[in-house]
């Protein structure tokens, strides 16, 4: 364990646990909007930064990714940081200016609206990268990745319509925090969208009671992945004895 | 040619290498050194160096004078340089059709030809020897001076200068502390932009837990206007290599990469020659020289993404990953490539390593100010007379580089900035010009020393303008992994296009302030931190500029398309039609001879070939 102190408050933490995570804890909120505990620290939407003084010298690091040590002191809301988190809100608030979720975060970081032009196609993709993280990282896939690079960035599949890595497990899905990967279930097929491309996939009816309960190639990656017979992963969790 | 060379086992066998190729050599010996740098190849170097040795031959001069094809001689902008030993005859803008004579004048006569001499700007007076030459009598070649005496295709060109000698001392007698601690005394600091400590870096890297340590060269030289790393990989290669061995056998590392862009093929040809044949005499590879240190080095080249110079993106890049930066609150001294140990230096510190090791770091750090040891290679470009690569020690003040060396500023314009460090360097003004050049006083002025870049710029170059296009080419390089620096320069640049196209608001100013603040502060690596100094350095130093942009809708040095215009001066005009004439789009009408031509605003692209064309210079931008 290791003693330190955020925001004048002296807490304890396991050796090797990020500030973030020992803040968390201990109930002290830091903002974030890339972090998911599925995945590793990243250190892109920088809304999570804080002062740390360790010794003599003092630094504004990303909580998300810096490990807490003895006798370090973390300032949670110096003027800087508060000044970064604005600004990148403010930024965030004209690339998707019709995302609730960005709106929000805006709100409690104490604005309202931002100086700069909003982006007319501007959809709700911050490029937080959770997506393609959690489908290399979890998944075991890395069906999407980020292409381009700069503000040409963007989550897609290859070449906008190579699905073949994709399992349609809708995890991108799932971790998006601002809701820019849709998915829809229809009449036995699966639409994922991401921004700026879309694939159908097929589900699969339960053996059983007929439903349309999972998509075909998320049975067959399960089925190779963990050794069980396809037949026996075709049955519906409702159906399954 | 060494091919089929014996591998060298012991430290003795390479004196005695050294030894014997000193014997077939002589110091005084005739040589015509061809620059073939990749700006004097373009110029034609090997086929001019093919004709010396046929002119030689003619004059059955074979075997006694040799024709050696060089690496970079630096002072580019005088191309094709060719350089007569020993009398150390200076020639430049040598052609095809030049060389007869110079073989008949010079090295059969000993006579120099004016006609190929270099000018005094001042004085006119021709200059004969290459020590004399303005350009270099105030530099201080220590880690370029190599460079034009040797074949960068030859190892043993390498080893008769004395190279691989302070390998072989490391080897035959140093412990990696000793060599550790005698790169600490000499105060040597990384050339690739930020200053840190080799040494610490080193030392860092030895007692880090972890094996294999790795050892990085960083050639993905990506500033405009740069090219001093180019030109050691393609000039000197050796020397690189030779500094990498003795910080590989310090740091205890038997794996190292050279990163190099692929851009310059040269340099990683050069690169890939220099390896083999270090392998060939046994420099690299298992048990070297019998000492049972084992070295393999390795290249990797880069794709050409700006941001790959950046060390977690390099690295991220040699394993095969996209090249993007990643947090390093854990030093890549600790957990660098692969997540070992890694020491990354640039071409140009690794290159000043076997100088240290040879001549001490009593000697060395008696070069340069109190906290910046040695020399520094520049790259000097832009509004300057004498374009090309200059080292100079540390603390040579800026007015010697741009007055002395680089000749000033061409066609009786006014110094205006210099540009220091590369894309995210700050523009240094006039009344800055005698500050000492080194990485703190720089940095004080709020540039940095960076790789090395200096872009000179004159009266006719708006600075916000100038700010505009350095934030348009990170905004372009940026990988786009953190908001600050996707987003925000983006967004600065917007402003910037604003205040540069008549749009400016006063607010504007604050706006980018705060924003290079946040930027600054908030960014993942130091791409983005350091993208807002030339907009900050170019609002503290040039705030006027900005302002008559705003406020007058002026671009006082008349850059800005959107707010000039181009006027006849009718007293000047004598309608001679030479602006009618390159117009293209008829904007000039003309009006009859000895009569004033009119110019219709309506029509005028604001190109500029009217004024560029008119000798009468009665053509006026307002």
């Amino acid at each position: 364990m290791v003693t330190f102190k955020i925001d004048g408050k002296e807490i304890k933490a396991k050796e090797g646990q990020t500030v973030l995570d020992a803040a968390t804890e201990n109930n002290i909120e830091i903002p974030t909007l890339c972090v998911n505990e599925s995945v590793l620290p990243y250190g892109a939407c920088r809304l999570c930064m804080v002062d740390v003084t360790k010794g003599k010298r003092k630094r504004t690091v990303t909580s998300c990714a810096y490990e807490v040590a003895e006798g370090i002191e973390v300032d949670t809301k110096s003027e800087k940081v508060i000044k970064i988190r604005r600004m990148v809100i403010e930024l965030l608030l004209a690339r998707c200016p019709e995302s609730e979720e960005i709106r929000q975060m805006a709100e409690k970081l104490g604005v309202t609206t931002t100086r700069f032009k909003p982006d007319e196609d501007g959809d709700a993709c911050i490029l937080c990268a959770l997506c393609t993280r959690a489908c290399r990282e979890v998944v075991g896939k890395s069906a999407i990745s980020l292409i381009n690079r700069g503000t040409e960035r963007e989550a897609a599949l290859p070449f906008y319509d190579e699905a073949d890595d994709c399992i349609a497990c809708g995890s991108c899905v799932y971790i998006c925090p601002t809701g820019a990967i849709k998915m829809e279930d229809k009449a036995g097929t699966r639409t994922i969208s991401w921004p700026n491309c879309s694939q159908e996939f097929k589900l699969k009816a339960c053996s059983a009671c007929g439903f349309y309960f999972a998509p075909e190639k998320q049975l067959e990656f399960m089925a190779a992945e963990s050794g069980v017979e396809l037949e026996k992963l075709e049955i519906c969790m409702s159906c399954r004895p | 040619m060494n091919d089929k060379q014996q591998k060298l086992t012991s430290v003795a066998e390479l004196e005695k290498k050294r030894q014997g190729l000193n014997k077939q050599r002589s110091s005084d010996a005739p040589m015509i050194a061809v620059c073939c740098g990749t700006g004097c190849q373009a110029y034609g170097g090997k086929k001019i160096a093919d004709a010396f040795k046929e002119e030689i031959e003619k004059h059955g001069l074979g075997g006694k004078v040799e024709v050696k094809t060089t690496g970079c001689h630096g002072f580019c902008e005088r191309g094709l340089l060719v350089v007569i030993r020993p009398q150390n005859y200076f020639y430049q803008r040598v052609r095809l059709e030049d060389v007869p004579e110079i073989v008949s004048e010079t090295v059969i006569g000993g006579k120099p030809i004016e006609r190929l001499l270099y000018e005094s700007l001042a004085t006119g007076e021709k200059i004969a020897s290459e020590e004399e030459v303005p350009f270099y009598k105030k530099q201080v070649r220590l880690v370029f001076g190599d460079n034009g005496y040797i074949d960068p295709y030859e190892i043993d060109d390498y080893i008769a200068v004395g190279g691989y000698s302070a390998f072989s001392k490391v080897l035959s007698g140093m412990t990696p502390e000793q060599v550790i601690d005698e790169v600490r005394k000499a105060g040597l600091r990384g050339r690739g932009g930020g200053g840190f400590p080799a040494d610490i870096k080193w030392q860092s890297s030895r007692e880090a837990h972890g094996e294999p340590k790795y050892i990085i060269c960083n050639c993905d030289e990506g500033d405009p206007g740069a090219f001093m790393d180019r030109s050691l990989m393609e000039g000197n290669p050796h020397a690189i290599l030779e500094g990498m061995m003795i910080g590989a056998y310090a740091v205890g590392s038997s794996i190292a990469y050279i990163y190099i862009r692929n851009e310059y093929p040269l340099a990683v040809k050069n690169a890939y020659r220099a390896i083999q044949q270090a392998k060939d005499y046994g420099l690299l590879g298992k048990n070297i020289l019998g000492s049972g240190f084992d070295l393999e080095i390795k290249i990797n080249r880069g794709g050409g993404a700006f941001v790959c110079g950046e060390s977690t993106a390099l690295m991220a890049s040699i394993e095969g990953k996209v090249g993007e930066p990643r947090p390093k609150y854990i030093h890549t001294s600790h957990k660098g490539l692969y997540n070992k140990p890694t020491v990354l230096n640039n071409v140009e510190t690794w290159a000043n390593v076997p100088l240290i090791i040879n001549k001490g770091a009593d000697w060395y750090s008696k070069i340069g100010t109190e906290n910046s040891k040695g020399t520094k290679i520049f790259s000097l470009v832009g509004k300057i007379n004498h374009t090309g690569l200059v080292e100079v020690p540390m603390g040579i003040t800026l007015r010697e580089i741009v007055y002395e060396i680089g000749g000033g500023i061409p066609g009786d314009k006014k110094f205006k900035a210099v540009q220091t460090g590369g894309p995210s360097g700050g523009c240094i003004p006039e009344n800055l010009l005698d500050l000492p050049v080194d990485f703190d006083e720089l940095t004080n002025a709020g540039s940095m020393m960076g790789s090395g870049a200096m872009i000179v710029m004159d009266e006719e170059n708006c600075m916000v303008d100038i700010a505009r296009y350095f934030l348009e080419f990170l905004e372009d390089e940026s990988c786009g992994k953190c908001v600050p620096c996707r987003e925000g320069l983006r967004r600065m640049r917007e402003i910037l296009d604003d205040i540069t196209q008549g749009r400016g608001e006063e607010s504007h100013l604050e706006m980018l302030e705060e924003m290079s603040e946040v930027i600054n502060d908030g960014a993942l690596c130091g791409l983005g931190q350091t993208a807002p100094n030339p907009v900050m350095t170019t609002l503290k130093y040039f705030r006027d500029e900005y302002k008559a942009h705003i406020q007058d809708k002026k671009c006082p040095a008349g850059v800005c398309k959107s707010l000039i215009t181009y006027h006849i001066i009718e007293e000047k005009c004598t309608g001679c039609k030479l602006c009618v004439n390159a117009c293209s789009y008829g904007a000039i009408e003309f009006m009859g001879k000895k009569t004033p031509v009119v110019l219709h605003q309506s029509e005028c692209t604001k190109c500029g070939a009217c004024k560029e064309v008119c000798k009468l210079k009665a053509i006026e931008i307002r």
